[in-house]
């Protein structure tokens, strides 16, 4: 092992100096960075699929509009992802085969299907209040091209909360049907997005390792506890209830107290046996499937505008 | 599934980005495209969906030079033993005035 590289690169670890890509780093760091990366990028990638099925059914222009700006910026954020990860040494048709093949993961929670428009409420608040809360300590992470993505994501990250949120709010002034779904798309979505928090702190082996590098700065419990602490207070304002009678306000610690998360469902869902992981990975499947005449056809058409090009600076008269 | 990747053939690009009149081009990120006209506008769909910028550069990262890390140290010093080179290496009365 190159000692004398060790010793820097923990030096700056140490005193939170960025490492950036060409900088000599620990083979274990860089592996841990690439499957977190690469998954982080899946995750807003196949993210798209929940919410884009309801694009077409949207309740009005100014939801469409707003529901296809939250998607597109999702696409972004999958771009600024796997850009970061390929200044690690791994390439995009590297990352995109492990996705496809099902040897990379992406989050769970994207396995749940999105049944009714209140789903799309519920997963700007909670699914990506949970994203949040992960996320914005990311942007100190030690490696530089992914803290950088991380902030670029975080800002707009809480465009899609709010407009989540708001969602939720209309449906829970409006009828008893419209507050029925309300609380229907709540009770469903609530404990996978705990879930999305990953395993408990002490089934987590890889956690401490990243927080030791500075990629994570809080445990997945100390952030699960710090959403539901969030969630708790927001509710009321929806006047609806969150699924867990568990819940409760503990004096000693200063949190609310809750119930147990099924890891049983947890570990099947990323096993690949939740409700939608074959539909949503053959969507994507397809989706690159169908784009390669494109990507071929733009890659000929510089092709020859190239050659043109050429041929005209070599005083070359074309017929 | 297709045997030719998308990254072969098109390449990869860095965008620089102006966020207004009166400031430099700065480095936002990089992305792959057939030419330079789909670098540009992918970089427009990418990172100025908020209007973050008034200006895009793109360049083939192929023909980005960097220096090297690993001798950053020697690379720089010439400039670590020059303090004369900053205003306050030089010693004045205080009473001097608009200096």
């Amino acid at each position: 092992m190159p000692a004398r590289e060790q010793e820097i690169f923990d030096q700056k670890i140490e005193e939170e100096v960025r490492i950036e890509p060409k900088d000599w780093m620990p083979d274990e760091y860089r592996k841990m960075l690439i499957r977190q990366m690469s998954q982080h990028a899946h995750s807003e990638i196949v993210g798209m699929l929940p919410e884009g099925n309801w694009i077409t059914r949207a309740p009005s222009l100014r939801r469409k509009a707003t529901l296809i700006a939250k998607v597109q910026d999702e696409a972004g954020h999958g771009l600024y992802l796997y850009s970061a990860t390929e200044t690690l040494g791994v390439t995009r048709d590297e990352t995109i085969t492990q996705l496809h093949s099902g040897k990379a993961k992406y989050s769970s929670i994207f396995n749940y299907p999105t049944l009714t428009w209140a789903d799309i409420g519920a997963i700007g608040w909670l699914v990506d209040g949970a994203a949040i809360m992960n996320q914005v300590p990311l942007c100190r992470a030690s490696y530089g091209p992914y803290a950088r993505a991380m902030i670029r994501i975080c800002k707009e990250e809480s465009f899609h909360q709010r407009q989540g949120f708001e969602i939720l709010l209309t449906l829970s002034r409006g009828n008893d049907a419209q507050k029925a779904m309300c609380q229907d798309a709540i009770n469903r979505w609530w404990w996978p997005s705990l879930m999305m928090f990953g395993p408990n702190d002490e089934a987590s082996p890889n956690s401490l390792r990243s927080m030791q590098w500075k990629i994570k700065r809080f445990s997945n419990d100390e952030l699960r506890q710090k959403f539901v602490d969030v969630c708790v207070d927001q509710v009321k304002t929806l006047e609806m209830q969150l699924p867990d009678p568990k819940i409760q306000w503990n004096e000693i610690t200063g949190h609310y107290d809750f119930g147990e998360i099924n890891w049983e469902e947890f570990y099947e869902v990323l096993k690949g046996n939740g409700p939608c992981n074959y539909e949503r990975l053959e969507a994507r499947k397809k989706a690159h499937a169908d784009g390669v005449w494109v990507r071929e056809a733009a890659a000929a058409y510089a092709e020859k505008k190239r050659y043109l090009s050429n041929t005209v600076m070599n005083g070359i008269k074309i017929a | 599934m297709e045997s030719k990747s998308h990254n072969e053939n098109w390449p990869l690009w860095e965008v620089f980005i102006r966020p207004r009149q009166g400031l430099d081009h700065k480095h936002a990120g990089s992305l792959y495209a057939a030419d330079a006209q789909m670098a540009v506008e992918n970089a427009r769909d990418v990172y100025t969906r908020r209007n973050e910028g008034i200006s895009i550069w793109v360049v083939e990262s192929k023909f980005i030079h960097a220096s090297n890390p690993s001798e950053s140290d020697s690379f720089f010093d010439p400039a670590n033993d020059k303090v004369y080179r900053h205003p306050s290496f030089y010693d004045l009365p205080d009473e001097l005035k608009n200096i």
